[in-house]
Order: C-alpha cells, then sequence, then structure tokens
C-alpha cells in the first residue's frame, strides 16, 4: 500500500489528479500552478488518464467549461491561480449557485498590482465568500490527500458543492518533499463512480439550468445553499475518516500542536504552520507555554471547534497571509476573533498581517510574535492589534 | 429538408408562453433552429432577452435541456457539456451511437463583444457544436445600448441622435469574416424570413462534424423603434438591401444564397425604423451615403469572390 516518493507540490498534485482520472480538465496556464496542468497534460497524450482535457483560451473560459461540464454530469477538475482565479470570479458563484462539484487546485499567490508571482493567500481568501468549500496544505502530503479528499466531499449527499485546494506557490508547489502516494488502485477504489444528480446530457428528462431568479425564490435558492454548506462539515469528517483508514493520516478542520495545556496559541495556515510549529517546540523546552492551531478548512468556516479548541487560551495571535483593505484585520482574524466573541472569557487575539507576495517568514519572526503574546499574558495589554510582520516600516 | 408542412408537425420545442416581446423576432429564429435540430439537443445561451424571457424559475420554455451560465460564456459552456459527452461516450458511459447536437445561442453584445473570445477559443479548439448569434444589433436587454453590431448611424441609448453627435459613429463589426478566420468547416448567414434557408442551414450545420456558425438577423421593434409586426418585413429588407446577405461558407468555398434582382437602396430599409429616423435630416444624409458605402462594398467583394472561387 502506497509508496514514499520524493516531488514537488505541483508534481504530487498533478499526480492526484491522474489517479483521481477526471472526465473533464480544463487548464490554462498561470505561474505557479501551470506545472499541474503541464504534467497533466502529459499524462493525457501518454495515455496515463483518458480525460477530456480542454486547452481554453482563459480562466473564465476554464471555469465556464468546468461548469458545462459538470453540469453535463462528470467528474470534472482545472488548477489556477491568483489573477486567474480573480478572472473567475463571476464564474466562482456561478458554479457554487448550480450546485456543482468542480475540484479545483489553487497555487494561491499574491494578486496584482504590484505583479508577483509568489506565495500568499490574497487569491484564494478572495474568493471566501463565492459558496466554495475551502481548504489549505501544509505541504505536498497534505496537497495530495486534500484534493483526494475534496472530490468526494463536494459530491457528498446534500452538499453538491464545488471545493478549491489551496497550497501556497512555489513555498511548497516547487519545493520537493518526501510523500507517501497511495495505489493508483486504492484511490480509484475509494473514489467509486460518480453518479450526477440531474445530468444535462440526459436528453429524456430535459432540464432547465440556470433560470432567471427573481424576488420569489431567489431567497430559497440562496438558503438551501447555505444550508449545503452546513452539511460540507459531517461530510469533511466522514471523507476524512475513510480516508485515514486507507492512508493512515488523519485530518480534522484543523491539527493542534502542544495547544491543550497552552497558555499563548498561534494559528496559521499553509505552509506556515511548519515554522510555526518548529518555533513552539523550540520554545516549549525552554519552558515557555505556547501552542498552535493549523487551519485546513476556511470554508465552511469552524467557528464551535476552534471556540473549544481556543477558548482556554490567555493569548492568541492570529497570522494571515493577505491583507483586507480597510477590515479589522486579516481574513483569518475577523473570522477567528468573531468566533471567540460568544466566549464567557476568551483569549486576547491579536492580528500579523506577513509573507505577502512571497515574502519569508522566518524563525525569528514567530518568536516575536510569542514575545508579544508574553507581553500581553504580563501586562494585559494589547499594544498593537494589527501589527504588518515581515515588513520594512 | 423538411417541407413546410412537415415542419408544422414537428414538436415545438421552444415552449409559447415565455415573455419575449410579441413579434420579437430572436424568438422565431430560435423556434425555427430548433424544429431543425430535434430534440436530441442541448442549448446553451448568454445572458440577454431570450434566456432571461423563456427561462423565468419555476418555469420553461425550452423543451430540450437548456443551460444559461453567464453573459460571455455560452460557447465555452457549450464547449464544456460537449466536452462531457465525449468523454463519457469515449468511457462507454453513454451511448456511442446516440447523436446530440450542442447549440449555443448568443445575442450579439454576448457574441459580438464580451463572448467573442469564448467564441473564439471554442471555435480554434474545434468542438463539435454550433454557435447561433441572434443579432438584434444593440444590447436590448438592458435597454438597447450600442454593440459593436449596431449599424452606422443608428440611434442607441449609449449612442443617441443627439445636437452633437447623430447617434452611432462607426461601422459594425463584420463578425461572420472574424469567425471565418477561424477556418472552420460551415459557417453562413441567414434570416427567418427565408426560413427554408435557415432550416437548411441549420440542417447542414448539425450534419458536419466540428464547430460551425450561424449569424441570424432577429430584427427588435422595441429597439429598431419599428411596428410591433414588422419582425419579418424587416429581416426581409434587410436581405434584399444587401445589409444582411445570405450566404455560407462551407470548408473555404463560398456561396451566395440569395442575390436579389433589383438590390434595394439601404434607406428602403432604415425609413422603416425610428432608430435612424435623424439620418433622413440634411445635415446627416452623408452618414446615409457611408452606410451604403459600407454595404455595397461587402456586397460586391462577395460577389467578386464568389466568381473567383468559381475559377479555382
Ligand atoms: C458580465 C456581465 N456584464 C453585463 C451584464 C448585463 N447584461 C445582461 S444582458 C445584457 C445585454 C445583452 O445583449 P445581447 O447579447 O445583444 O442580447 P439581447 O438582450 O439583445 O437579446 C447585458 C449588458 C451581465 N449580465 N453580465
Amino acid at each position: 500500500m502506497g509508496k514514499i516518493v520524493a516531488m514537488t507540490g505541483n508534481i504530487a498534485v498533478a499526480n492526484a489528479m491522474r489517479q483521481i482520472n477526471p472526465d473533464v480538465c480544463a487548464a490554462y496556464p498561470i505561474t505557479p500552478s501551470t506545472e499541474v496542468m503541464q504534467q497533466f497534460s502529459n499524462f493525457v497524450a501518454d495515455g496515463k488518464v483518458d480525460t477530456e482535457l480542454v486547452t481554453v483560451e482563459s480562466e473564465h473560459s476554464a471555469m465556464s467549461a468546468c461548469i458545462g461540464s459538470s453540469a453535463a454530469g462528470g467528474r470534472v477538475m482545472t488548477a489556477t491561480s491568483a489573477n486567474g482565479l480573480a478572472l473567475m470570479w463571476e464564474m466562482l458563484y456561478i458554479a457554487s449557485g448550480n450546485r456543482l462539484p468542480i475540484a479545483m487546485m489553487v497555487i494561491n499567490r499574491a494578486l496584482s498590482a504590484p505583479i508577483n508571482i509568489h506565495g500568499d493567500h490574497s487569491d484564494e481568501m478572495g474568493a471566501r465568500d463565492a459558496g466554495w468549500i475551502q481548504m489549505y496544505s501544509e505541504n505536498g502530503q497534505e496537497a495530495y490527500d486534500n484534493l483526494i479528499q475534496a472530490i468526494l466531499i463536494g459530491e457528498s449527499e446534500g452538499v453538491l458543492l464545488p471545493v478549491m485546494v489551496g497550497m501556497d506557490g512555489f513555498i511548497i508547489s516547487h519545493s520537493i518533499e518526501n510523500l507517501s502516494m497511495l495505489d493508483d488502485q486504492q484511490v480509484k477504489d475509494f473514489l467509486g463512480e460518480y453518479k450526477p444528480l440531474h445530468p444535462l446530457l440526459n436528453v429524456n428528462k430535459p432540464l432547465t439550468m440556470g433560470p432567471l431568479d427573481l424576488q420569489d425564490y431567489y431567497s430559497e435558492h440562496k438558503r438551501q445553499q447555505t444550508e449545503a454548506m452546513e452539511l460540507v462539515k459531517p461530510a469533511i469528517l466522514k471523507v476524512a475518516k475513510d480516508f485515514a483508514a486507507l492512508s493512515g493520516r488523519t485530518y480534522g478542520f484543523f491539527e493542534t500542536h502542544r495547544l491543550d495545556d497552552a497558555e499563548m496559541g498561534i494559528i496559521a495556515l499553509g505552509s506556515a504552520a511548519g515554522t510555526a510549529r518548529h518555533v513552539v517546540d523550540g520554545l516549549r523546552e525552554k519552558g515557555i507555554k505556547v501552542g498552535m492551531l493549523k487551519l485546513r478548512v476556511f470554508r465552511p468556516f469552524p467557528s464551535e471547534e476552534l471556540q473549544q479548541a481556543l477558548g482556554h487560551l490567555k493569548s492568541l495571535a492570529v497570522m494571515d497571509r493577505s491583507e483586507s483593505f480597510g477590515a479589522a484585520g486579516g481574513p483569518v482574524f475577523s473570522e477567528v476573533r468573531s468566533a471567540l466573541y460568544d466566549l464567557p472569557t476568551r483569549p486576547k487575539t491579536i492580528n500579523y498581517i506577513y509573507g505577502l507576495g512571497g515574502r519569508d517568514l522566518g524563525i525569528a519572526n514567530i518568536e516575536q510574535v510569542v514575545a508579544d503574546l508574553q507581553e500581553i499574558n504580563q501586562t494585559g495589554k494589547i499594544k498593537n492589534l494589527i501589527t504588518h510582520l515581515t515588513v520594512r516600516e | 429538408m423538411a417541407t413546410l408542412k412537415e415542419l408544422s408537425k414537428k414538436d415545438e420545442l421552444l415552449a409559447g408562453g415565455h415573455r419575449l416581446c410579441a413579434g420579437c423576432g430572436a424568438s422565431i429564429v430560435v423556434r425555427q433552429i430548433l424544429l431543425a435540430a430535434g430534440k436530441n439537443t442541448i442549448a446553451t445561451c448568454s445572458t440577454g432577452c431570450l434566456e432571461v424571457a423563456t427561462s423565468i424559475y419555476p418555469f420553461t420554455s425550452w423543451r430540450i435541456p437548456f443551460f444559461h451560465s453567464a453573459f460571455e460564456n455560452s460557447a465555452a459552456t457549450s464547449c464544456g457539456i460537449e466536452a462531457m459527452y465525449q468523454s463519457l461516450k469515449r468511457r462507454g458511459k453513454l451511448p456511442v451511437n446516440e447523436k446530440i447536437n450542442f447549440i449555443a445561442f448568443g445575442g450579439d453584445g454576448g457574441t459580438y463583444d464580451i463572448g467573442l473570445q469564448s467564441l473564439s477559443g471554442g471555435l480554434e479548439r474545434g468542438h463539435d457544436f454550433l454557435y447561433v448569434c441572434y443579432d438584434n444589433g444593440a444590447y436590448m436587454n438592458t435597454g438597447i445600448q450600442r454593440s459593436s453590431s449596431t449599424p452606422l448611424g443608428a440611434a442607441t441609448t449609449t449612442t443617441p441622435a443627439g445636437k452633437v453627435i447623430p447617434g452611432k459613429q462607426q461601422y459594425r463589426k463584420d463578425l461572420t469574416d472574424v469567425v471565418e478566420a477561424h477556418h472552420i468547416p460551415y459557417l453562413a448567414q441567414a434570416s427567418p424570413h427565408n426560413w427554408k434557408d435557415l432550416n437548411r442551414k441549420v440542417e447542414k450545420a448539425l450534419s458536419i462534424k466540428g464547430p460551425k456558425f450561424l449569424n441570424v438577423i432577429a430584427p427588435c421593434h422595441r429597439g429598431w423603434r419599428t411596428g410591433i409586426n414588422e419582425a419579418i418585413k424587416l429581416a426581409k429588407v434587410a436581405v434584399d438591401t444587401c445589409f444582411w446577405p445570405l450566404y455560407e461558407v462551407e470548408n473555404g468555398k463560398l456561396t451566395i444564397n440569395y442575390k436579389p434582382k433589383d438590390k434595394k437602396p439601404i434607406t428602403e430599409w432604415i425609413k422603416m425604423q425610428g432608430r435612424f429616423k435623424h439620418l433622413f435630416k440634411p445635415e446627416n444624409e452623408h452618414i446615409i451615403q457611408r452606410l451604403q458605402e459600407g454595404i455595397d462594398c461587402k456586397w460586391e467583394n462577395l460577389l467578386k469572390r464568389e466568381e473567383f472561387e468559381k475559377t479555382c
């Protein structure tokens, strides 16, 4: 069962797609996701998959074609980054509103302007209200595992929602790491056959999709979409359980590390979680009571679960790899702070915006964050609610 | 090809009771096309009059599978559906001998303008689909704004006949020419007044594998400022004046399907329409002349080309 291989995040993702062998894929190049569809095109050209590859002329058409294909009735995937995801914006809502379980890999990259090809979360965070299930990956292994699970999560009964899986551009997409790959047959059996409920291709049962939906019905349809999102959490746990039985790797909405007895906490998502974990371990050796939480699922946002995991802390630092201009902090911060608000006692929570446009987040940076938390615990006062870390002032 | 009698007995695939205006050219075009295409057809449509008026939840006029996704992507959506069809057929999940037609509808705004890229991509990639532009010469659904299909001189709500600027200043884009540059196996211009020609073109297009394109004139009395019952007459005069030549290009070879015995001046057509009223003021008559020149130039080129191709 499975084997350990060394590959970049992008190649791991392309291999997940090869094993998924979707019915239709759309491809359009953008750094740093280009390599995924490039490698997948090799699989198509060499007959390793029998997917219909649609090499579209833009990301808008990539998502449009995915939407058409998914409505027609079958498994559909694509990959993109940054400006590509931004160009899809209109279509993201149309995919989720039509309840089409498309799976998309987002190799996270900074949005223009200024143009920058490196990793941050501004692209995926910008799509956080688009009705897609959103997951983030710490490394190639998680990207591979998340993408395979994404297929079944989106297709779950009652859910039927599109899923995007994020992975930090370059930091993960272009780094070689060891990871454990499942056998092709295992993935095939795990995923089984997708049976679409109302395929458009059934000409004997003509169906109208995408009608004009006015004041008399629109609200109900949006409400149904909300309810579908509510079914995602159990679906994620169910798929994770089955996946653990297969792979030995466990997943939830988030992962905690030395958090239970901690006084201070750090929340991160994506590759920064690895650095944070390392810092936590080092500081623990010095007796500093700090722990960390790595968020895997951002949509649906696991508010109640986070309350339970974080409520006992005295102070908490939320790391955001994207800016939300004019808002009360970065997107992760706003959501986490809102989730904690209902607790009778809650940690003093601060926000760090870091790593924009691929800037490194070093060990010293996170040590500084912990030092700030220690000061809050000592003084009982927050000096800076929002700090731009890793930036020249 | 079906006779009128046979056509009249066929199932109507666009049900009545939709909310397009009485006398709308687009609905006549679509009905005729669906009669020719038959029920094994999956349609997409760009946002616009046709889509909003034929599929208002919980009602639909479409008796075939129909998908409206967005304004600029009728082609890409249809191509996506077709791609799934090809994939599932190859994988043995659909019967190989069941032929399905894929037709993407779009207004001129959704085709000449915002959807041009998506159309171009679909044509170039060679999907097996038919794109139909119902061309009413403006963004009608949002209230008659100019598109790149709007004729020179026409007044629209964004090119009003003002005191200084008398209507649209530019010639219309020749989309059929743009499409031809994709070297697809079949493309044609058609008109609902000549149902026989339109019917034949749809049947022909659907018998050919690969991307096909039909540009069909679809008079709009709201936008053109005409009588409510004049759509067919307007379409006919558009053809008789050679504003809208009926022709087809099959594998690069042009056939003009109708040559008026005496080609009428464009004034015959524009005098029927309020959107051109201001052109008849003395100070604007040069615009009519320019309009005529553009039409003559295209028509003569078509005639010359057809002649030339006979010698090849
Ligand atoms: C991206 C986007 N931009 C603008 C619109 C607004 N809009 C809806 S229909 C329409 C006009 C459609 O014009 P056309 O394609 O010519 O079709 P018609 O309404 O004339 O039949 C416009 C501008 C939209 N729905 N989507």
